[in-house]
């Protein structure tokens, strides 16, 4: 634990979420704020630059990761709704930038303090949910680089064990990827079916009310993949039910 | 190199789509791979020092691959001096030619092979042939593929892609006689029946290694038929190929990374022949070989210890990174295109055969990591499949529109102020595209669309929504 009973956060909202669902960067606020973080969110973010990252291109990456860097080093913490892009920060920053002499020290800062909401809440605030109600079946899918590269697995868990009500249904297969993979879903359309094709099957297989997962990207797959499929899951992210948002519109469905 | 460089690239959407449309295919794939998983997660879990011997492992391979010049001297003067032939080949062409030159000196006509991914990374089979060369593959799997006129597609089980009613049709025709039933055991027999011959008339056998050991001059080979055996040993003259990355400096080390292979590709703790031999047949021996070639080579490895690519060569072959991969469960082996499939493949062949022909292999990846997971050399292919992309980005290999795209993005993910605003704009012209939560159809994103709907975003921006909740807070009294 971190000592500090009101660390000042910065909100990295990522891209995704600021433009498809607003409600994932409330529920971070809101529950930050319940564990007594003092919120702020950056106007100087866009996107952590994995869109580059992963298509090879070192340089916009390079610019995109200094601009993060900036707009961010000033917090006592970085917090993201996302595995995928916390883990960007914190591999992928130092890194691309371990060559600049001037940018290396402050990539490796920044990642020293850069979390993944769910594993913030627990492992640095030691915060659990208080009073959270949902009366629901849910499975949970555990998404690949905040699995892989932040070893985010058992804080999800725990603190979606505090609401009262919620029955966790295990998944088949739930730390194999959906077949997302950013660009590589658009790129590689059909293999990207084939695999979120399966991921859907044993979705659908748990019968469970709720899929919950901490990326917005998989979740966007998943959902959709269930969807055109005309299965009735209703799909959030894992930090909207804990915030109590999940009698609110799930993804997909209009407010 | 070996193949033809343009045929990877031009048609890997085309033989993955093809792939993916053969749902036998799809059950042979998910029978092995799905079994291979499973067992090797048992045996994982029933070794508690699985990730010690994982570090010690990837410790041997670090320290060979650093002093690699002092053992491959140190194995060819034990090698030498056992009575064995050392060659070194430094490309596939000249793997080729020493070869069938030691072929055709011998007047060879029959020539029995124990698998070898070695073997088809020189193009072996070919170049037999075109020398007139009858070869018969011992190795089951081998010799259903070998009937089969295909290339392996996985580097622990070459047939994969077949199912067992497949190979039963296959023993059926080629067979004299067929095989009574289509039972495992019956069609084992009858193969066993129709390659015995074999093993007894052949002038030469060629196997693989799998570690190659400094100290003594070694070579090992490790396979669970015994097919080796009976390739190595009757015959007059044994040929080893093997990659010089398969260097051990003792038979101790050899025997820990065996520890590492054998749990990683079958989830046994041994395999069942695990053979070490050590020059030809000397006097008194009972049987052994009169003459033994040791082929080393390079073929771009030298190349791979100074970029990007150098710890690629920690790698023992065991297959575990495809059996996890969810793209190669999807399309298999053969869609690959180059002689070593899945994630392992997709860093060895641009190497192998040129990153003009094969950009799609690093890209086709989720970049999910569950190959670097379990590889037991503690390989980190998602970072060298992103050093590919980083390579094809520079040399301008990307499609343009890719670039295109990516370079107008960056303009503006480096400009908050208008990434703001085109966030706004877009997400209220996306919103047009849809009904009600969902979009099903949208221009330019039709790789999203066709397989699943897409989100209708909310009709502001969180960054909107935010400002305007900070701004009535900052009204309020
Ligand atoms: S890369 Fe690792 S997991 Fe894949 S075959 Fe090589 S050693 Fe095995």
């Amino acid at each position: 634990m971190s000592g500090q009973p009101n660390p000042r956060v910065g909100l990295f909202v990522t891209c995704l979420v600021d433009a498809i669902r607003p409600s994932i960067g409330f529920s971070a606020i809101q529950l930050l704020e319940e564990a007594g973080c003092r919120v702020e969110v950056p106007q100087a973010q866009t996107c952590c630059g994995q869109p580059a990252l992963n298509s090879g291109d070192e340089k916009d990456a390079a610019a995109l990761a200094r601009q993060t860097i900036a707009a961010f080093e000033g917090f006592d913490y970085i917090v993201l709704p996302s595995g995928s892009c916390a883990g960007t920060i914190v591999h992928g920053y130092p890194d691309l930038l371990a060559k600049d002499p001037v940018w290396a020290p402050r990539a490796r800062i920044l990642a020293a303090r850069t979390h993944e909401i769910t594993s913030f809440l627990v492992d640095v605030m030691g915060f659990r949910p208080k009073g959270r109600r949902l009366s629901a079946t849910a499975t949970y899918h555990d998404s690949c680089a905040g699995l892989r590269e932040l070893g985010i697995a058992a804080q999800p868990r725990a603190l979606l064990a505090e609401v009262a009500g919620l029955e966790m249904r295990g998944l088949e297969g739930n730390d194999v990827c959906c077949g997302f993979g950013g660009t590589f879903c658009v790129k590689y359309s059909d293999i990207s079916n084939a695999i979120v094709t399966e991921k859907a099957e044993a979705i659908e297989r748990t019968e469970a009310d709720l899929l919950l997962a901490g990326d917005l990207g998989c979740l966007m797959n998943m959902a959709g993949k269930l969807n055109r499929r005309g299965a009735r899951t209703r799909c959030f992210h894992t930090i909207e039910v804990l915030a109590g948002r999940a009698d609110g519109p799930a993804i997909g469905e209009e407010g | 190199m070996s193949a033809p460089e343009a045929s990877v690239q031009v048609s890997f959407k085309n033989r993955a789509k093809t792939a993916l449309a053969d749902r036998t295919l799809k059950i042979a794939i998910d029978r092995t791979t799905g079994t291979a998983e499973a067992k090797r997660a048992v045996a994982v879990a029933a070794f508690p020092e699985f990730q010690a011997a994982r570090a010690r492992g990837r410790a041997i391979k670090d320290h060979v691959i650093a002093h690699l010049d002092h053992y491959l001297e140190q194995f060819e003067r034990n090698a030498t001096a056992s009575g064995a032939t050392v060659h070194w080949a430094s490309d596939d062409a000249e793997a080729r030619a020493i070869i069938t030159r030691i072929c055709l000196d011998a007047k060879a006509k029959l020539v029995t092979r124990s698998k070898s991914m070695l073997g088809e990374e020189i193009g072996l089979p070919h170049a037999l042939a075109d020398a007139g060369i009858e070869r018969v593959e011992t190795d089951l799997a081998e010799h259903i593929i070998q009937l089969a006129g295909e290339a392996p597609s996985h580097i622990v089980w070459p047939a994969m892609h077949r199912t067992r009613e497949q190979v039963a049709e296959l023993f059926k025709i080629a067979h004299h006689p067929p095989p009574s039933a289509d039972d495992p055991a019956t069609m084992v027999q009858s193969a066993r029946r129709e390659l015995r011959a074999k093993f007894l008339g052949a002038d030469i056998g060629i196997s693989g290694s799998n570690f190659l050991v400094a100290d003594t001059g070694a070579t090992c080979t490790v396979t669970n038929e015994g097919n080796a055996e009976l390739t190595t040993t009757p015959p007059r003259i044994h040929i080893v190929t093997a990659g010089i990355e398969k260097i051990v400096p003792t038979t101790a080390h050899a025997l820990s990374l065996l520890r590492l292979l054998v749990r990683s590709a079958t989830g046994g703790e041994l395999t069942q022949y695990t053979t070490f031999h050590c020059g030809p047949k000397r006097p008194g021996d009972a049987d052994g070989p009169e003459e033994m070639h040791i082929v080393l080579v390079d073929n771009g490895r030298t190349r791979m210890l100074d970029n990007e690519f150098r710890e690629m060569l920690r790698c023992i072959r065991c297959g575990a990174c495809m059996n996890h991969c969810v793209v190669y469960r999807q399309i298999g082996g053969h869609a690959y295109g180059g002689t070593y499939p899945g994630p392992m493949g997709s860093v060895l062949t641009p190497v192998l055969n040129g990153l003009a022909g094969s950009r799609d292999l690093p890209n086709a990846c989720t970049m999910n990591g569950r190959c670097a997971e379990v590889c037991p050399v503690e390989i980190p292919i998602p970072t060298l499949l992103r050093a590919w992309r980083i390579r094809s980005w520079r040399e301008k290999l990307e499609p343009g529109s890719l670039r295109v795209g990516i370079g107008i993005w960056a303009v503006l993910a480096r400009r908050p102020g208008l990434y703001g605003l085109a966030s706004r704009v877009g997400v209220r012209a996306l919103r047009l595209f849809g009904k009600g939560g969902w979009i099903a159809r949208l221009p330019l994103a039709g790789g999203w669309t066709a397989h699943r709907d897409l989100p209708r975003p909310a009709g502001r921006t969180f960054m909107e929504q935010y400002r305007a909740q900070q701004a009535h807070k900052g009204s309020r009294p």
